[in-house]
C-alpha cells in the first residue's frame, strides 16, 4: 500500500515490521506539502529540517526496541495553539507572528514520548476564534473535498490536513466544536475528551473553562490510539483529572447489542440541511440492526447554549488575551506616545476583527453592572444544561445527532454574517458547556461530494462508549478514506487554475 | 465655633508570605537575586502556561485567619482582577473578590486609656504580587523584573474600626506579631513585607454616617502612618471646616515632605472586570485540613507571657520586650534550655542586645547569633574564664557574626590569666612605674587603687580578672 494512504496504526505497524521507515513517512508527507499546501494552506509553520531530525532519531529508537508504540514514527501536525519549543507559535494571529515558544505543550510532549514525528503546525480561526479558518491572519485553509469551500474551524488547518493526507493524524483543541465540525466538514475523526482529560498546559488559552485538546485522524482506531496517548494527569493543570483507565484502544470492539442511544427531537429541528438529516438517520438506523436500542427525546435547553456559550467564551477570552500587550513578546507597533497608547495601537493593528469583537463582547459582559446579568446568569445556564445532560445519560449511553446543521459553505459565505456563524454552533456548544466527550465520524456526502459528519456524545469519562459505538458504525459504513479521491479533485483544480491564468 | 470631630480608620495590610516558592508556580521566592533569574513561563505570563495553588499559602492564610478569629471559607475562590500595566504579565492579577479564604474575624488591641477594644477582619484574601518596573531615566526606557511577580500575599483588611494612629500601630503590632509567631511573614514595614494603606474619614462625633473617606498609600514605617494619619486628619477637617468637600480619592504619602497629594479619584476608578478564575479549580477545605492546622498553631505571645511569667523568675518588663519578636523569644527560650539561668539569658538580651540593636539599627528578627553561643558565652563569664569587659567585646563580635564564643576566646587569646606569677610580675611593674599612685594609695587615697587596677587590666590587656588583680595588689602594696 502507498504510505500516504496508510492509517497511523498502520504505518507504525509498518515501520515496525521494516517494511517502512519513518524517514521515509515524514519524506512523503513534505513531498505532500510542498505539492498541495500552497493551495490548501492547512500549515502556518511546516518544519520540514525538524521533521526528518526527529524521524531520523525515532527510527533509530525504533530498530533499538526502545520504541515500540503504535505511534512510533508516525509524522503529525500541531494546531497552531499548542505551544512547541523553538517552533513559531502564532495562533493564526498578527499578535503572535513573532512568538517562538520556550517550552512544549504537554499534550505534545506525551506525543513526542510516543514517539511522534512532527511536521509543522496547522492554521486555524486567529485565537480559534470561528468556524471556517478564515479569520486566519495566514489566509484561508481550503476544504480538500473542494477548494471552494472552508474546511471548518477552529482547527480547519489539523481537519484539512489530515484528509488530504498532509499528515497521519493532528491535534486540534475544541472549545464549542472546533474539533468536531471541521473533523465533520472533512471527512475525517475528531474527537473532543471529557474536559480534563487532556493536559491544557500550553495550549494557548482562549476560553479556559471549555477548552480541551483531542485527536483528528483517518478513523476511529487512530483516534484512540492518539487519545490514548495523549490523556494524561498533569499537576501542571490544576483543571486535570486523574483518570484510571486511559487505554481507549481497549473499546475497538465491533458490538453495539444493548447500547442505548438517544436522539434528541431538538437536533433536528429548523435549520438543519435535509441531507444532513438524512446521513444522520440513516446511521442510527444501521446502529439499530447492529443491535443498538434507538430513542427520540426531547433534550430542551437547546436554544440556550448559544448564548450561554458566547457569553462564557468571550467573557473568559477578553481575560485570556490581554496578556497579548506587545510587551513580553509579540507584535508591537512601530510608533506610540507613552504605554497606553502602545497598548492600544499594538492590540488595535495586532488583532482581527473577530477576535475584537469577542474581546469587546466579554469585556462587556464582565464589566461592573452587567456582571449579574450576563455572566452569571450564562453560568447558570450552564449549570441547567449540565442537568439535562445528566438526566439524558441515565436513560441512554449514548446521544447521537448531526455535527452541524450543513455541509461545509463556501469560502467567504460565513463571515459577512457572525450571527449566522454562532448559530452553526448549535450541536456542538452544549457539549463543551457540559464538560462531556463527543466524537465527529463521516457518515455520508451531499450532492456537492462534501461530507457530512455523525456526532456521538457521551456521559462524563464516558469516552470508551463512543468509541465503541463510532468503530462499530464504521465498520457497518465500510471505507471512507478521502486521500486519493481529494488529490484528484485538488490536481484538477490546478490545472484549471494555471488554464485560467494562461488566459 | 469649633465642632469636635472624630478620625475613623480602616486598613488593607497587605502581607507577603515566606514560602519557599512562589504561589502559582515552583519559582523561588528568595530576595535579591538577579533580575528575571527567578521566573517561569508562568510567572511571566507566557502563553499557555497556568497556574497551580502553593498548597503551603493556602495554609498560611487560613492559620492566619485562625490566629485572627475569622470565618474559614470551605469553598473559596479565585478570581481574576483585570487591569493592563506592565508589572502585571498576565494583564489581569489572580485575587480573591466574591469567595475570601477568611471572613468576618477580629483581634484586641489595648486602647490609649489602658481598655481593650476588638477591631474587627472584614475578610483575609490571597493573592499575587507584581513584579518590579525600574525607570532607566539615562536610557530613557523601562525595564521589569519579574522574580517578584507571583510571591504570595494576603491582604487583611479591617473594619472601619480604629479612632486613632495609636490604635492602629497597636493593630499591626497586633497583626505583625500573630503572623510572625506563625512563620508566615517576617512583617518588615520597611522592606515592603507588611504594607499597610490607611482609609480614612472623619465626621463629628456622636454622628452616624461616616464621611467620604480617602485611602492613603506608600506608608512604610509606623512613623511615616502617624504623621499620614495627623495630616490626613488634618487636612479632611479643614476642607468640612472651610466649606468644601472631601472627595474620594487615592492619595499618595510624601513623608520627607509630610504631606500627601491626589493619585486618582473615584470616578477614574478603573473597572477591574472581576470574575472566578477558569484556571483554577475552587478549594475546598476539609475538615482534616482545617483540623491540622489548628493542631499546628503555635503559641501565641499572650500564651507565651503568661507561661515565662510562671516558668521564668524575670520582671515583666523583660517578658514583654522579650516576647515582642519571636526571633528573640525563640532565642530566650533556647538559650535557658541549655544554660538553665534565664535571668542571666534576659540580662544580656535586655542590656547588651537591646543596646547594639538601637546602635546598629537592627531589628530583633535578624539578630543573628545563636542560642547555643549564647549559652556558651554565659557559661565563659560564670566560670570566670573571661571577665566582664572581655565578655561584652566578645559579644558584639557574636551580634555581628555569630561566632562561637568559646573558639575566639581561644583564638584571640582572651581568656582570663589565672597564672598568679605572671599577675605579680605585672603588677610589680606596674607598681614600679607609678609610683605616685603607690604613694598617694599609702597616704591613704583609696581611690588610687581604682587607677592602679586599671594600669594592671590594661597591661594584660584586660585578660585578668579584675577582683583578683584587687586583692594582689592590696597584698603587695
Amino acid at each position: 500500500m502507498n504510505i500516504i494512504e496508510m492509517t497511523a496504526t498502520e504505518l507504525s505497524a509498518a515501520i515496525r515490521a521494516g517494511k517502512a521507515t519513518a524517514v521515509e513517512a515524514a519524506e512523503a508527507m513534505l513531498t505532500r506539502i510542498e505539492q498541495q499546501d500552497k493551495i490548501l494552506n492547512c500549515y502556518v509553520t511546516v518544519d520540514s529540517e525538524g521533521a526528518l531530525k526527529q524521524a531520523k532519531e525515532v527510527q533509530a529508537k525504533i530498530e533499538a526496541g526502545e520504541l515500540t508504540g503504535p505511534l512510533a514514527g508516525v509524522p503529525m501536525a500541531v494546531k497552531d495553539n499548542m505551544c512547541t519549543e523553538g517552533v513559531l507559535t502564532t495562533c493564526s494571529s498578527k499578535i503572535l507572528g513573532n512568538f517562538v515558544p520556550t517550552y512544549t505543550a504537554e499534550a505534545v510532549l506525551q506525543l513526542k514520548k510516543a514517539g511522534a514525528v512532527i511536521l509543522g503546525k496547522t492554521n486555524m480561526d486567529e485565537f480559534a476564534m470561528g468556524s471556517t479558518t478564515e479569520t486566519s491572519a495566514y489566509g484561508v485553509t481550503r476544504n480538500p473535498w473542494n477548494t471552494d469551500h472552508v474546511p471548518g474551524g477552529s482547527s480547519g488547518g489539523s481537519a484539512a490536513a489530515v484528509a488530504a493526507g498532509e499528515c497521519f493524524y493532528a491535534l486540534g483543541s475544541d472549545t464549542g466544536g472546533s474539533i468536531r465540525q471541521p473533523a465533520s466538514y472533512c471527512g475525517t475523526v475528531g474527537m473532543k475528551p471529557t474536559y480534563g482529560t487532556v493536559s491544557r498546559y500550553g495550549l494557548i488559552a482562549y476560553g479556559s473553562s471549555l477548552d480541551q485538546i483531542g485527536p483528528l485522524s483517518k478513523d476511529v482506531a487512530d483516534c484512540a490510539t492518539v487519545l490514548t496517548a495523549i490523556a494524561s494527569h498533569d499537576a501542571k493543570d490544576s483543571t486535570s483529572v486523574e483518570r484510571r483507565d486511559t487505554d481507549f484502544t481497549s473499546a475497538l470492539v465491533e458490538d453495539v447489542k444493548g447500547m442505548r442511544i438517544g436522539i434528541p427531537k431538538d437536533y433536528f429541528g429548523a435549520g438543519l440541511d435535509e441531507e444532513v438529516k438524512e446521513a444522520v438517520l440513516k446511521a442510527a438506523r444501521e446502529l439499530e440492526e447492529k443491535g443498538a436500542v434507538v430513542e427520540h427525546f426531547d433534550l430542551s435547553l437547546v436554544e440556550y447554549a448559544i448564548p450561554a456559550y458566547y457569553t462564557i467564551a468571550a467573557a473568559e477570552a477578553s481575560s485570556n488575551l490581554e496578556r497579548f500587550d506587545g510587551i513580553k513578546y509579540g507584535y508591537r507597533t512601530e510608533d506610540y506616545a507613552g504605554l497606553h497608547n502602545m497598548y492600544k495601537k499594538s492590540r488595535s493593528e495586532g488583532f482581527g476583527e473577530e477576535v475584537k469583537r469577542r474581546i469587546m463582547l466579554g469585556s462587556f459582559v464582565l464589566s461592573s453592572g452587567y456582571y449579574d446579568a450576563y455572566y452569571l446568569k450564562a453560568l447558570r445556564v450552564k449549570a441547567l444544561i449540565k442537568k439535562v445532560f445528566d438526566e439524558a445519560f441515565a436513560k441512554y449511553d449514548v446521544i447521537l445527532g448531526p455535527v452541524a446543521p450543513t455541509t461545509a459553505p463556501k469560502l467567504g459565505e460565513s463571515l459577512s454574517d457572525p450571527i449566522k456563524m454562532y448559530l452553526g454552533d448549535i450541536y456542538t456548544i452544549a457539549v463543551n458547556l457540559a464538560g462531556l466527550p463527543g466524537i465527529s465520524i463521516p457518515c455520508g456526502k451531499d450532492k456537492n461530494r462534501l461530507p457530512i459528519g455523525l456526532q456521538l456524545i457521551g456521559d462524563c469519562f464516558q469516552e470508551k462508549k463512543l468509541i465503541q459505538t463510532a468503530y462499530t458504525y464504521e465498520r457497518s459504513r465500510g471505507m471512507f478514506r478521502l486521500t486519493k479521491e481529494c488529490t484528484e479533485s485538488i490536481h484538477t483544480e490546478q490545472e484549471g487554475q494555471c488554464h485560467e491564468q494562461n488566459l | 465655633m469649633s465642632k469636635i470631630y472624630e478620625t475613623v480608620i480602616g486598613l488593607e495590610v497587605h502581607v507577603e508570605l515566606a514560602t519557599k516558592t512562589k504561589i502559582f508556580c515552583g519559582c523561588s521566592t528568595a530576595f535579591g537575586a538577579e533580575p528575571n533569574t527567578q521566573t517561569c513561563p508562568v510567572c511571566t505570563g507566557m502563553p499557555g502556561s497556568l497556574p497551580v495553588l502553593n498548597k503551603q499559602v493556602l495554609e498560611y492564610a487560613i492559620a492566619v485567619g485562625l490566629a485572627t478569629n475569622c470565618e474559614i471559607t470551605r469553598y473559596a475562590k479565585f478570581d481574576r482582577k483585570n487591569y493592563f500595566y506592565p508589572d502585571n504579565p498576565q494583564n489581569y492579577q489572580i485575587s480573591q473578590l466574591y469567595l475570601p479564604i477568611c471572613r468576618n474575624g477580629g483581634v484586641e488591641i489595648e486602647t490609649k486609656e489602658g481598655g481593650r477594644k476588638t477591631v474587627g477582619i472584614h475578610e483575609i484574601h490571597m493573592e499575587e504580587d507584581a513584579g518590579k518596573l525600574i525607570h532607566d531615566e539615562w536610557e530613557d526606557c523601562s525595564l521589569v523584573d519579574y522574580n517578584r511577580s507571583g510571591v504570595p500575599l494576603i491582604e487583611i483588611v479591617s473594619e472601619p474600626d480604629m479612632r486613632s494612629a495609636e490604635e492602629v500601630i497597636a493593630y499591626l503590632e497586633k497583626l505583625r506579631l500573630i503572623i510572625q509567631y506563625l512563620g508566615a511573614s517576617d512583617c518588615k514595614l520597611q522592606e515592603g513585607s507588611m504594607r499597610a494603606d490607611v482609609n480614612l474619614s472623619v465626621r463629628e462625633v456622636g454622628a452616624e454616617e461616616f464621611g467620604t473617606r480617602t485611602e492613603m498609600k506608600n506608608l512604610n514605617s509606623f512613623k511615616a502612618i502617624s504623621r499620614a494619619i495627623a495630616g490626613e486628619t488634618e487636612r479632611q477637617i479643614d476642607l468640612i471646616e472651610s466649606g468644601e468637600k472631601v472627595i474620594q480619592e487615592t492619595r499618595r504619602w510624601d513623608d520627607t515632605k509630610g504631606e500627601s497629594y491626589a493619585m486618582r479619584s473615584k470616578e477614574d476608578a478603573q473597572d477591574y472586570r472581576y470574575f472566578p478564575d477558569p484556571d483554577l479549580v475552587p478549594i475546598a477545605v476539609s475538615d482534616e485540613m482545617l483540623e491540622q492546622i489548628r493542631e499546628k498553631q503555635p503559641e501565641f505571645r499572650t500564651e507565651k507571657m503568661k507561661r515565662y511569667k510562671e516558668e521564668f523568675d524575670i520582671p515583666d518588663y523583660d517578658i514583654e520586650i522579650i516576647t515582642g519578636d519571636k526571633h528573640m523569644a525563640d532565642i530566650f527560650e533556647a538559650a535557658c534550655a541549655i544554660c538553665g539561668q534565664p535571668k542571666k539569658v534576659s540580662n544580656w538580651l535586655m542590656g547588651e542586645t537591646l543596646r547594639l540593636m538601637k546602635e546598629k539599627e537592627t531589628d530583633a528578627s535578624d539578630l543573628r547569633f545563636s542560642p547555643e553561643n549564647l549559652a556558651k558565652l554565659i557559661a565563659l563569664t560564670d566560670s570566670k574564664a573571661i571577665n566582664g569587659s572581655v565578655a561584652k567585646e566578645v559579644f558584639e563580635v557574636m551580634f555581628e557574626e555569630n561566632v562561637d564564643p568559646e573558639r575566639y576566646v581561644e583564638e584571640k587569646g582572651l581568656k582570663t590569666v589565672n597564672d598568679e606569677g605572671a599577675l605579680r610580675k605585672t603588677i610589680e611593674e606596674v607598681i614600679a612605674g607609678n609610683p605616685q599612685s603607690v604613694e598617694d594609695y599609702r597616704n591613704g587615697k583609696e581611690k588610687a587603687i581604682g587607677f592602679l587596677v586599671g594600669q594592671t587590666m590594661k597591661a594584660m590587656k584586660g585578660k585578668a580578672d579584675p577582683a583578683m588583680v584587687n586583692q594582689v595588689l592590696r597584698e603587695m602594696l
